[in-house]
């Protein structure tokens, strides 16, 4: 899939330098550059825990959840809205799943797509409101938080739920076993991570030919080779570690896949390019023949099954539901979003920049907690990143 | 008589357009000076020289006002010397009452603590002047448009007026509210207030105007006084819409072809005033081949009739027929109106037309997406070259058409709101003033390509209220006001002092 093609098609201007190029596309280039540094200044206080095999499984588990509502919050953001009822949405849905599987003997399977079709309906009741009703997406979501949040605590009856049967636990904490038999090291791991690195660049490659055999100009060969021979280190070293623990874990594929699917949606399919018109500008999108209202209505139930998602395996980690579950989880998403390069006007975000908001979040949370930060400072910490990420993001547009 | 105002030479540049060019207008104390001229004449850019929204030294010339030369550098300079502008859309806010509204900015207070009483006592005394009985504690909203006016003025009055700038305050009042109006401005007259009323309407200017400044295309063409002779309409209007026709518009041989499209008793309402309507059963054909224009004074209904003819996306309780090639065609949507062949382009390309933020490929494809996708995934070859050829053939000036909307000029973005349309492949397409804000060179473009379409077989409804651009363009035209549609000039015989007279006369009926 190609999943690259909009970020590198820009550059017009012939004969483009590397320093120009990277000038020109600070914004993109500038948030992987955060990220990186960030990981590189935890590798180094938490003298190496950072990047353990065990630390960077714990990292993907613990951030898999908001990296995945993150991607239905990028969509409600483009499309110039917001959902604040998420949290409340994994905590009810995790609730349910408990409840069906521990309380009323439903079996995993059964369960796990009812609590999607939850979700979904709850995102279709929000969206119904904010689409058709016209009430802001602010209020009826918070009305959402409340109501979910709510009906969490009737369903669990205050109670913690739990635990769970094997194979509902799996979703979160299995790995993907290793088909080579490799003694303490998951060869499989090694094999899908190049696998898809094959993949990625495969297609990067394709995206570049028919970008030159059209005209447009490139980012510098030097370049790309440097940014496809920087992702393949990433990439295989990533995959390396985690084969030396227990490989990939279930959930790292699930976040991958869609990953990859929401990448595609916005960047190639109509239905993504309508929500980036929506939200850039809804009158003129509607004066287009774009059905404005059904596409706000789907994109919140978009976010209502991710969030179900995001539920199933949240309490799936835990291996028990709680009334607390979710608590503050949407303003997580919600950051991860804007540090991302989202613009809270709509019209401007991309998957990536919300994946990469995700682990800034993520790597932060981990790193201040390994350095014994308490709860209290690391949300400060949390706050004023996000405020000058964006402000940030803000002065570089003015530019 | 001495004058209050003098405006010397007042030259005036936009980017790629001279708006106002060596304009002279000289107001006496204690008259009302009527300024006059077409849509776009430079009526509008003056009065914002004069108070200063266009502040000293983004214009040339000068500003001589009571005797002294002055340099406004925002409104509240020129209102600190009493002059006062009430512009065509009114400035009130809706939810604050009439006292809070005259006081607003400038409230009756002491260490900021507004003093109701004083404000309400000085609100009633406000009001008596202005001849409109309401409680100070009245919403605005609740007022109709003529009662606002009225509150304006008031509001203008609070602020110790000596010049009055009325822009089009008529334009939406009905005859016994304008009447009370031009008393209005007879009795400040009286007191020694001088104003300068804009207008369209000309039975009005000749009732209470004592001299007439007449402006086009961005340049003083003379001043009438009343004082001295009586001026007649046909004189103004003479004065409005004298000047040659050079060579602005691509020669074009129409070749017409049979009625390809019909609308027939079209209705619309206003999307919030139910019972107020605002498209009154249009009548009217397109032929194949043909450009037809509606001619109309701003406000007339146009963009209104053709916006509730595109899907409904203006007014309510819409009714009415339209016919395609003598089968009738389902426009309750946009998606059904453009998968019927309609296209239209709107008059305000930025709100309505671009999303701003997008590159110009992402502009042309936007309205048919389908076009350049199998199975909702996007072709990006394909698009790319359909945007890159339409930039060749619109000859859309930009590095490549990655360019961002919101950074090519009005004339580049216009020819992009065409892309689009072009790209849905219409049969009839609705031109809404394709060329407003557009330097010359740039218009002459935009003329090319309708031509070329008519050309192709297509009928273009191409809607202006610039009449020489109708006359220049156009094999019929029709004369829209207050919502109905009041001649149909064959282009033969048609002529700005026919298309005036219409409306004049239909104005006054």
């Amino acid at each position: 899939m190609d999943t690259r093609t909009a970020d590198d098609l820009h550059v017009s201007q012939p004969k483009t330098s590397w320093m120009e190029f990277i000038k020109a596309h600070f914004r993109d280039y500038g948030m992987l550059l955060s990220l990186l540094v960030i990981m590189l200044f935890f590798q180094v206080v938490t003298n190496g825990t950072l990047l353990r095999p065990l630390n960077l499984t714990n990292l993907v588990l613990q951030n898999s959840y908001i990296v995945i509502m993150a991607l239905g919050m990028l969509l409600v953001i483009v499309a110039g809205h917001i959902d604040l009822s998420v949290g409340s949405i994994v905590g009810f849905v995790g609730g349910l799943a408990a409840m069906m599987m521990v309380r009323w003997g439903f079996d995993p399977v059964t369960t796990t797509i009812a609590c999607l079709i939850m979700g979904g309906l709850i995102g279709a009741a929000q969206g119904y409101w904010v689409a058709y009703s016209k009430v802001p997406s602010f209020i009826v979501t918070l009305a959402g938080m409340l109501v979910f949040k709510g009906l969490t605590l009737a369903l669990l009856g205050g109670m913690s739920v739990g635990p769970f049967p094997v194979v509902f636990q799996r979703l979160s904490s299995g790995f993907i076993p290793d088909v080579f038999g490799g003694q303490g090291f998951n060869y499989t791991a090694l094999f899908l991570g190049i696998a898809s690195l094959t993949a990625l660049i495969y297609f990067s490659f394709r995206s570049r030919s028919n970008q030159l055999k059209h005209g447009v100009e490139t980012a510098p060969f030097g370049l790309f080779a440097f940014k496809n021979g920087l992702l393949a280190v990433l990439v295989i070293a990533f995959c390396y570690l985690m084969a030396t623990y227990r490989g990939l874990p279930n959930v790292l594929v699930i976040m991958a896949v869609l990953i990859a699917l929401y990448a595609f949606v916005t960047n190639r399919t109509t239905i993504g390019r309508r929500i980036y018109a929506l939200g850039g500008n809804e009158k003129a999108a509607k004066l287009s023949g774009i059905k404005t209202e059904r596409l706000t209505f789907l994109t919140f139930v978009n976010m209502g099954v991710l969030a179900g998602l995001a539920g199933l395996i949240f309490a799936a980690r835990l291996n028990t539901a709680t009334p607390k579950a979710g608590l503050g989880f949407e303003l997580d998403v919600i950051a991860a979003v804007f540090i991302g390069g989202a613009s809270a006007t709509g019209g401007v975000g991309k998957v990536t920049g919300a994946v990469i908001g995700a682990f800034v979040m993520g790597v932060m949370n981990n790193g201040m907690s390994i350095l014994g930060i308490g709860i209290d400072y690391q949300q400060v910490i949390k706050g004023l990143v996000l405020l000058a990420a964006v402000s940030l993001d803000v002065y570089n547009r003015k530019k | 008589m001495n004058s209050i105002l003098e405006m010397r030479e007042i030259t005036k540049t936009f980017p790629g357009v001279k708006a106002l060019d060596n304009v002279n207008i000289t107001v006496k104390a204690g008259e009302i000076h009527a300024l006059v001229g077409e849509n776009g004449a430079g009526k509008s850019t003056l009065m914002k020289v004069l108070s200063g929204v266009y502040p000293h030294g983004s214009y040339s010339g000068s500003i001589i006002y009571e005797g002294e030369e002055r340099r406004f550098k925002g409104i509240a300079d020129s209102e600190a010397l009493g002059i006062i502008i009430i512009h065509q859309e009114l400035a009130l806010v809706p939810l604050l009452s009439i006292a809070e509204n005259i006081f607003l900015g400038n409230e009756q207070a002491h260490y900021g603590i507004i003093d109701w009483s004083a404000a309400f006592a000085r609100t009633k005394q406000l009001l008596k002047v202005v001849g409109l009985d309401e409680s100070p504690e009245t919403l605005v909203t609740n007022l109709g448009v003529g009662k606002q006016q009225l509150v304006e003025i008031a509001k203008a009055l609070s602020k110790k007026v000596k010049l009055l700038i009325l822009d089009e305050p008529t334009a939406s009042l009905n005859e016994k509210d304008s009447d009370a109006l031009l008393n209005l401005l007879l009795q400040f007259k009286a007191q020694g207030i001088s104003s300068i009323l804009i207008s369209h309407k000309l039975n009005e200017i000749s009732k209470v105007a004592d001299a007439i400044t007449v402006l086009r295309d961005g340049g003083t063409v003379e001043t009438l006084d009343c004082r001295a002779e009586t001026v007649s309409e046909d004189r103004i209007i003479r004065g409005m819409v004298g000047r040659t026709m050079e060579d602005r518009y691509p020669k074009r041989e129409p070749n017409i072809g049979e009625t390809i499209f019909e609308v027939e008793n079209w209705s619309a309402y206003h999307p919030i005033h139910t019972h107020m309507q605002v498209v009154k059963s249009v009548n009217l054909s397109i032929r194949r081949g043909e450009i037809v224009g509606i001619a109309g004074l701003m406000g007339a209904g146009r963009t209104e009739f053709a916006m509730s003819l595109f899907g409904r996306s203006y007014g309510q309780n819409i009714t009415g027929r339209v016919v395609l090639h003598g089968k009738e065609i389902d426009v309750s949507t946009v998606e059904k109106a453009v998968s019927n062949r309609i296209a239209y382009a709107t008059e305000d390309r930025k709100t309505y037309g671009l999303v701003l933020a997008e590159d110009i490929r992402k502009n042309v494809t936007l309205a048919n997406l389908e076009g350049v996708s199998r199975n909702l995934v996007i072709d990006d070859v394909q698009e790319l070259a359909v945007a890159n050829d339409y930039r060749a053939k619109m000859r859309i000036r930009s590095p490549s058409v990655f360019q961002e909307a919101v950074n090519l000029s009005g004339g580049n973005q216009q020819k992009v709101v065409l892309s689009k349309w072009l790209f849905s492949d219409p049969e009839i397409l609705i031109l809404d003033e394709p060329t407003r804000g557009i330097d010359v060179g740039a218009k002459y473009e935009i003329y090319t390509i309708i031509n070329r379409l008519a050309d192709g077989g297509k009928g273009v409804l191409m809607i202006s209220s610039e009449m020489p651009e109708l006359l220049g363009m156009c094999d019929r035209i029709y004369v829209m006001n207050e919502g109905s549609l009041i001649a149909e000039l064959d282009i033969a015989d048609a002529s700005q002092e026919k298309i005036m007279h219409a409306i004049v006369k239909s104005g006054r009926r």
